[in-house]
């Protein structure tokens, strides 16, 4: 899937900050990645690696004050998203890149029924009148599962179960059949059983419209469901970049290799105690210097301190960042 | 929804009877209706006696409170004084309607008299809580969107002034500046007497220009504590992550933030704005003082300086009730606006 | 440690601060409070204000203050009357300074009734519960529901005449005094009951209540050694508000002409009658009104203050 086409979404050393009364928060650091056509991008790390912000920032969703783009590009389909004008990013979001966000409770508005919420995409990207906007609305509704979709146009988001509100969301998301659609962490707020039924759903919607799908997630399981590469990030930079079956098979990050470690496997007889990453994660109030992983590591040397690795190329299609040589073993 | 209505008024009720109670005991002893009735010739204690007897004041407490409650046609009195009870009462009780007649405008009905003044009332409280609703959204959104901005600061200190201010205090100062210093700049300037001139005519542009001022007195402290509310409910909605959605799918900023985020914003105001109304009572009071606005608020005044018990009464209780129905009517429009509230 | 790593809470963690070094209390309570300049504001004015009702005494006598002089009457302000005069020559400052006096005095005391009324009827209430809690509760709404300043204009016609003056320490009051002191706080308590049930309702079900009635203590003892002392936090700032609003109410029914009586002065009876001097003599009413402004101002300032200093979970402003 990643082949020599151009990438549809091209993100360039983004850097996003937030000035809070605490200080600088640095939530991104010099993230650089690509996403190409019909394919799915995982992107993973732990709470506050900056794999949310990164994604808000692109689509110009993170307030201005306190937050600030720093640095950057995302080209999307030509343009600079990171340059465009507020219109321009209007006709943008819902139309051509979607977003699905995580809680389901607070992400619906609580006093629009759902089939306001709908249409109102359709009506104003598409310049359907009413009459179609509800029409297509219902058509969504079924396909992504919902139950007598006609008559609940009318319903509140109250009115519907935590899985039955995600469906809704990705309906909304999906309506004007977007290029990218962007579900960050959609099924970390449900049941293990409703979970695997959304990532069903999104998988369906991924063929039938032959889109792009950028699935931030913490869990590494899903990932290997879904994905066709994956992204892994740390305190706002890029560890690592490989399609999913390099980076089950050859991990080549300590990062990595450290997350993969922790999975508990049931096809392992005989469990020692489970591995855990030492230490903590940075504090992002302080501007990194060097590999910011290093604390963690047990690969660490006085290079990792000192330096920050950039991406090095370590197979095809393959990056890492970090002063090891994974074919080695050996510091560069 | 038909059943929380009816299970809303079901509740007043026992609440009316307790203010009408508390009402009537304070008034038993609001000064002497003898004296008011009789004039200056009641100092003799017969004629005391007779007056007493006549106007059924002999009679124990809850006696009296059941004739006001529901009239005493079905009982009978001593009219003539001669201590032999023969005619039959001529009340009808309030709950029939029968508030009794003035002792000040002797022989004219109550209800004749506060319907006089009840109207000028009403325009003045219906145009001030009209003022208020609208322009305390749009203060509050325009001070959200335009947070920790010059305006907003400079909104938020008059908002905390006003918000502190006596009611007289608003209504000489603005008297003063409108009025009296406009006149000698040569400005136009407002009037401050009554709610029109008398050669003019009460012409509706005459009443609207009397208006001005006194609207203005009554609602600016409303208006100040609410705008403010309203921006700080429009801050914390619009930091929800729904407004995060509808701004991911696109949705014009305009859409944003007058549907999406006002909705939201707006719902607990109904709530506040039923439960203003005493205040706004209260500065009707002050107001019409000042303006000598032709309401009820200064026929309460005056006839209580005066002991015109039953005309007093009377706007008490219209009052109370009113306020117990307004309670009603907020929180049965909130209900109705607010999808995520179920009514058994 | 399953195959997630730390799950998030539901948004996005941007503001995720992990290792950042923790605030000490003492760094947090200033912070607070430096954010609440108005609340600092607001004591200094009332300290002040309180200077200049009862400080001023030592400077202008009693005498002078109600020193009529029909001659002087109606002057502006100048260097002999700072302040100006009023209708019969009065000294408008002195007369503040007086004033000011009893509608502070007024202002406190009104409020010491409609706590102690407030917090015994809403103790009673929220700890009881059952019926007293019904009956007491419509009648304390019965109450509310009837606008202030008519019970206060109905109880003061009702009481007026019947208390005589009050001389002490060599000065008169007028009984009126006593009676709008007790009028107000007669009619403010039903929104203070209102609060302290609401905060005996949700403490008495703590298990620290029931440990207290399982070694059997009394239920005086608990409703005063111990829910009351953790419900201070909205009494005292309902208390602080109470003030102003007492101030207020006694400015209104004095400016009404059924408030304090002569020969005491307070800033709302030096108002009354002044709209009809709009016109030629603004400052017989614009110096009482604004330190009545200035007084409901600082203390709102501070009731605000309080509020956020004492109850961490309310919204800043």
């Amino acid at each position: 899937m990643s082949d020599h086409q151009q990438p549809i979404l091209s993100v360039r050393h983004l850097k996003t900050r937030f000035h809070t009364a605490e200080g600088t928060v640095y939530a991104v650091n010099d993230v650089s990645f690509d996403l190409f056509d019909k394919e799915t991008l995982a992107v993973v790390g732990e709470s506050g690696c900056g794999k949310s912000v990164t994604m808000m920032s692109i689509l110009g969703l993170i307030p201005i004050p306190p937050g600030e783009i720093a640095a950057g590009e995302a080209h999307y389909l030509g343009r600079d998203l990171l340059k465009c004008t507020e219109n321009e990013m209007e006709s943008i979001r819902g139309k051509e890149i979607a977003m699905v966000f995580q809680d389901p409770m607070t992400s619906l508005n609580p006093v629009l029924s759902i089939g306001h919420q709908i249409t109102e995409s359709l009506r104003a990207h598409l310049n359907m009148n009413q009459e179609e906007a509800n029409h297509r609305a219902v058509e969504m509704l079924e396909l992504v599962g919902i139950p007598d979709p006609a008559s609940r146009l009318k319903s509140y988001p109250h009115q519907f179960s935590g899985g039955m509100r995600q469906r809704v969301m990705i309906a909304m998301a999906l309506t004007c059949s977007p290029n990218v659609l962007i579900a960050d962490e959609p099924t970390t707020a449900l049941d293990v059983t409703i979970q695997a039924q959304i990532m069903e759903l999104v998988y369906e919607f991924r063929q039938r419209l032959s889109m792009s799908i950028i699935w931030i997630t913490h869990d590494l399981g899903v990932v290997a469901g879904i994905a066709d590469r994956v992204i892994v990030m740390y305190a706002g930079y890029i560890m690592e970049q490989a399609s999913v079956i390099d980076l089950y098979e050859q991990p080549h990050h300590p990062y990595t290799l450290a997350l993969l470690a922790a999975l508990p496997r049931v096809d392992l007889r005989r469990q020692h105690r489970l591995l855990s990453i030492p230490g903590a994660p940075p504090n992002l109030l302080v501007e990194p210097v060097g590999c910011p992983f290093t604390a963690r590591c047990q690969f660490a040397f006085e290079h990792c301190r000192s330096e920050r690795p950039p991406l090095f190329t370590t197979g095809e299609g393959h990056q890492t960042a970090c002063w090891l040589d994974p074919k080695t073993g050996q510091p560069r | 929804m038909t059943r929380y209505i009816i299970r809303r008024i079901l509740q007043a009720i026992p609440l009316l009877f307790i203010i009408s109670v508390i009402l009537f005991v304070l008034m038993q002893n609001m000064g002497d209706p003898l004296a008011t009735m009789g004039g200056r010739t009641v100092t003799r204690s017969s004629e005391r006696e007779r007056l007493t007897r006549q106007l059924g004041l002999d009679k124990p407490i809850y006696m009296q409170y059941l004739y006001w409650l529901i009239g005493n046609d079905w009982d009978s009195f001593d009219r003539d004084g001669d201590g032999i009870k023969e005619s039959a009462g001529v009340r009808k009780g309030i709950l029939r309607g029968d508030f009794g007649t003035s002792l000040v405008n002797r022989g004219i009905p109550v209800t004749e008299v506060i319907g006089d003044r009840l109207p000028n009332t009403l325009i003045l409280m219906l145009t001030a809580e009209l003022v208020i609703i609208i322009f305390s959204l749009g203060i509050g959104v325009y001070s959200a969107l335009r947070q920790y901005s010059f305006m907003d600061n400079l909104i938020t200190g008059i908002s905390f002034i006003g918000y502190s201010m006596p009611i007289f205090f608003i209504a000489l100062v603005s008297m003063y500046i409108f009025s009296v210093n406009f006149k000698r700049w040569g400005l136009p300037y407002l009037p401050t007497v009554g709610m029109f001139d008398p050669q003019v005519g009460k012409t509706t542009s005459e009443v609207l220009r009397h208006l001005i001022l006194p609207v203005f007195s009554i609602s600016f402290i409303s208006l100040a504590a609410y705008s403010r509310y309203i921006r700080g409910t429009m801050l914390e909605v619009l930091n929800q992550d729904y407004i995060r959605t509808a701004k991911s799918k696109g949705i014009p900023r305009r859409d944003i933030i007058f549907v999406h985020a006002l909705k939201n914003a707006s719902l607990p105001i109904v709530t506040i704005i039923g439960l203003d109304l005493p205040l706004l009572l209260a500065g009707a009071v002050v107001t019409e003082r000042i303006f000598a606005w032709p309401g009820m608020g200064r026929l309460f005044l005056d006839h209580l300086t005066r002991s015109d018990t039953p005309v007093v009464m009377g706007i008490l209780l219209l009052i109370s009730v009113a306020v117990v129905v307004f309670q009603i009517l907020t929180d049965i429009t909130y209900a109705w606006l607010d999808p995520r509230i179920t009514y058994k | 440690m399953n195959s997630s790593v730390e799950s998030s809470s539901s948004a996005p963690a941007i503001y995720d601060v992990l290792e950042a070094p923790p605030l000490t209390l003492g760094q947090l309570t200033w912070r607070r409070f430096r954010r609440h300049k108005m609340a600092i504001f607001g004591a200094v004015t009332l300290f002040l204000l309180f200077i200049y009702a009862f400080g001023g005494a030592f400077i202008f006598t009693e005498k002078y203050a109600n020193f009529t002089e029909t001659g002087a009457r109606l002057q502006a302000p100048s260097s002999a009357h700072p302040f100006g005069t009023d209708t019969v020559g009065r000294d408008i400052l002195a007369r503040t300074i007086y004033g000011g006096q009893i509608s502070l005095f007024i202002g406190l005391t009104a409020v010491i009734i409609e706590l102690l009324m407030g917090v015994m009827i809403g103790a009673i209430s929220g700890y009881y519960g059952g019926r007293i809690d019904a009956l007491l509760m419509r009648f304390t709404e019965a109450v509310l529901n009837i606008p202030q300043i008519f019970l206060l204009l109905v109880m003061a016609k009702f009481f007026a005449g019947k208390i005589p003056n009050i001389q002490v320490l060599g000065r008169t009051y007028s009984g009126s005094v006593v009676v709008i002191i007790f009028i107000i706080g007669l009619t403010s308590w039903p929104y203070l009951a209102r609060i302290v049930r609401a905060e005996f309702l949700s403490l008495k079900e703590n298990d620290f209540i029931m440990a207290a009635r399982a070694t059997g203590t009394s239920s005086t003892e608990i409703i005063f050694r111990h829910i009351l002392p953790n419900s201070i936090a909205p009494i005292v700032v309902a208390g602080t508000l109470g003030v102003a609003n007492a101030i207020l109410s006694e400015a209104y029914i004095s400016f009404l002409g059924m408030g304090v009586q002569p020969p005491t002065a307070t800033w709302g009876n030096m108002l009354e009658g002044a709209y009809n001097y709009i016109e030629s003599s603004p400052w017989l009413w614009f110096f009482p009104g604004t330190l009545i402004l200035l007084t409901t101002l600082s203390i709102n300032f501070l009731g605000d203050g309080l509020r956020d200093a004492l109850d961490p979970h309310s919204r800043a402003a």
